[in-house]
């Protein structure tokens, strides 16, 4: 079942941001991803983030700059994204792997140009970000107080399989 | 137009192609550890799927945290335990037979040119030093591999490392793979093989060539990869000699697994390491890299030799070379982590461990322990690391710690004078 995408947004305005930033290795000894839910992010310090703050417990989103999720293989990484229901990363680049596994769990890791990021990250001055994900038409629609912008992104046949399935056992499964 | 060995490794093993660009390929070896694996197991119980494809190519080991330490590593091990034994997978590696993955698996012979192989682990392109194509995944893509023996990716392109020159005494394939990734940068391989070529490489062990295969992925790379020669043949010897009539007949097949002198890469590395100096990281990212004359004095609070980088044989030896007769500096504490019991005993027949523990190292049992801060040497707030790891980042190795990448050498050095130190000036 295609999951729920879009939100309010949270801004990471760093590049490399890693997976023990997201989720830290002492926490690996979860089973659950459910038990990951309190740890969001924990060891991430940035000017202006609080990992226990309203901002993220309300965001459905998160963006970021370059090579986001490098660093270790971890799901536990898109899990604890899931399980706080960020079901959307909106960032420059990725690490492969990271990208993968968005994919992999039904989740949306789209790519937009620096040009693009900057004007997400300019339009806060306008208030809170609210991004709209349009799968289908690969647009997003970006409000913050009366300002609204648009950004088309390119998303591949396979990763919007995956979307569509629910993740890649879904996908695996009724293929192979 | 000739191609490359990734992608006659694609060629060879292409199940499907369900999309162009996305190639679904079939699987030699899908590997397994208790963190990563626990989740796909209970997913597939969840989904009434509860099967293996192929118990023979599934290869299973206790390696982050063993002997457990507390009751939630104790029930990641009991879950990877209890479903290795209702598959009856054979070869699965309990506490006391069990090492470092990216170690214990490649010396059991295991990888060989020219095979596919996941696991949920980063660090997985270590095996690529064999001539084959493993990538770190996610544990939806090792669940997948269990239940169907197949993984997806897009195909990478490669960047050719050539490594020109002489290798200076003192400078090691750590210092060389810490200098690559400084000038590829951490995402500067990102969706790309990293073939290593050339002279320096030709003339490196296993060992060595696993050493730099393991980075890899610290500059994004999906994969490192060397072409498969006679010291591959050697190595692996004991574990294909029924399948060839000589060495020779072994080295004319995996010749298949090298790639064409026309193929077509991504883009081309001409590095001659004569003049490179024994290299060391500073800050928070695996690129930010500085040769140790720059680095000389940085006080540390403990120095961390193991791994899956560096805690094989050879690396053992460089280290003990420059320990022998000295002693660990009274500021710092040093902890020496053989990667497996076999790379243990050796070090015990060849009196290195001595020489550890005669310094006042503490040795520890096979595990990937502090290197991710889990266990056997976790830093305090504020504490620094010579580590021998791969990762650097900010508080890896504990929460507020700092860690500082290097080799062997270096690190022993810098456990004598408890600053980091150059280990040809002692």
């Amino acid at each position: 079942m295609q999951k729920k995408f879009g939100g309010s947004a949270i801004f990471l305005d760093r590049s490399d941001i890693n997976t023990d930033e997201i989720i830290p290795a002492k926490y690996l000894t979860e089973v659950t991803k459910e038990a990951l839910t309190p740890y969001i992010l924990e060891d991430l310090t940035l000017t202006g983030f609080d990992p226990k703050g309203d901002a993220l417990k309300n965001a459905g989103v998160v963006i970021s700059r370059e090579n986001f999720g490098c660093g270790s293989s971890r799901e536990h990484a898109p899990w604890v994204f899931e399980v706080n229901d960020v079901h959307t990363i909106i960032a420059e680049s990725y690490a492969r792997i990271f990208r993968q596994n968005m994919f992999n769990c039904g989740m949306l890791a789209i790519e937009l140009p620096k040009e693009d990021i900057d004007q997400l990250i300019a339009l806060q001055q306008n208030g809170k970000v609210e991004i709209a994900v349009d799968l289908e038409g690969q647009q997003i629609i970006a409000t913050a107080g009366c300002e609204e912008k648009s950004f088309s992104f390119a998303v591949s046949p396979f990763d919007k399989a995956l979307v569509n399935a629910g993740g890649w056992v879904e996908f695996a499964d009724a293929r192979y | 137009m000739g191609k490359t060995l990734a992608e006659k490794i694609f060629d060879a093993h292409l199940k499907d192609e369900p999309f162009p660009g996305t190639k679904v390929l079939s699987l030699d070896r899908v590997l397994c550890h208790e963190i990563t694996t626990p989740v796909a197991i209970a997913d597939l119980v969840w989904r009434n799927k509860d099967r293996v494809f192929d118990r023979d190519k599934i290869k299973v080991v206790i390696d982050h945290v063993p002997p457990s330490k507390d009751s939630k590593t104790a029930t990641q091990a009991k879950i990877l335990r209890e479903w290795a034994r209702r598959h009856e997978i054979p070869d699965f590696f309990d506490v006391g037979h069990n090492g470092v993955c990216h170690a214990i698996f490649p010396e059991k012979g295991y990888i060989r040119p020219g095979f596919t192989a996941i696991m949920g682990d980063s660090h997985t392109c270590t095996h690529g030093a064999f001539g084959a194509f493993a990538a770190g995944v996610g544990t939806t893509d090792l669940e997948v591999g269990i239940l169907k023996g197949v993984c997806a990716f897009r195909e990478p392109t490669t960047i050719r490392v050539n490594l020109n020159g002489e290798l200076p005494a003192g400078v090691y394939a750590k210092d060389v793979i810490l200098y690559v990734i400084a000038q590829l940068g951490v995402n500067g391989a990102t969706d790309r093989v990293i073939e290593f070529r050339g002279p320096i490489v030709e003339q490196m062990s296993m060992e060595a060539r696993m050493t730099l295969c393991n980075m890899a992925i610290e500059a994004g790379g999906t994969c490192g990869i060397c072409m498969p020669d006679m010291t591959t043949v050697d190595y692996l010897w004991s574990f294909i000699q029924a399948e060839f009539a000589s060495k020779e007949a072994a080295l004319a097949d995996y010749r298949k697994w090298v790639s064409d002198a026309d193929a077509v890469y991504d883009r081309v590395m001409d590095i001659d390491v004569s003049v490179l100096e024994p290299q060391v990281t500073f800050g928070y990212k695996p690129d930010c890299v500085k040769p140790v004359s720059e680095m000389a004095g940085t006080p540390v609070d403990q120095i961390y030799i193991g791994t899956c980088t560096n805690g094989r044989i050879e690396d053992l030896r460089q280290a003990a070379a420059v320990l022998k007769g000295k002693k660990v500096a009274d500021s710092v504490r040093g902890i020496v982590s053989p990667a497996t019991p076999k790379i243990f005993s050796q070090a015990l027949e060849e009196g290195i461990i001595k020489v550890f523990m005669d310094a006042g190292f503490c040795v520890t049992n096979p595990t990937c322990g502090a290197c991710l801060g889990m266990s056997n040497g976790v830093l305090a707030e504020d504490e620094v690391c010579a580590a021998t790891s791969n990762r650097n980042f900010n508080g890896r190795m504990g929460k507020g710690g700092m860690v500082h990448l290097m080799s062997p050498s270096t690190a022993a050095a810098t456990a004598i004078t408890g600053v980091i130190t150059d280990a040809r000036t002692l």
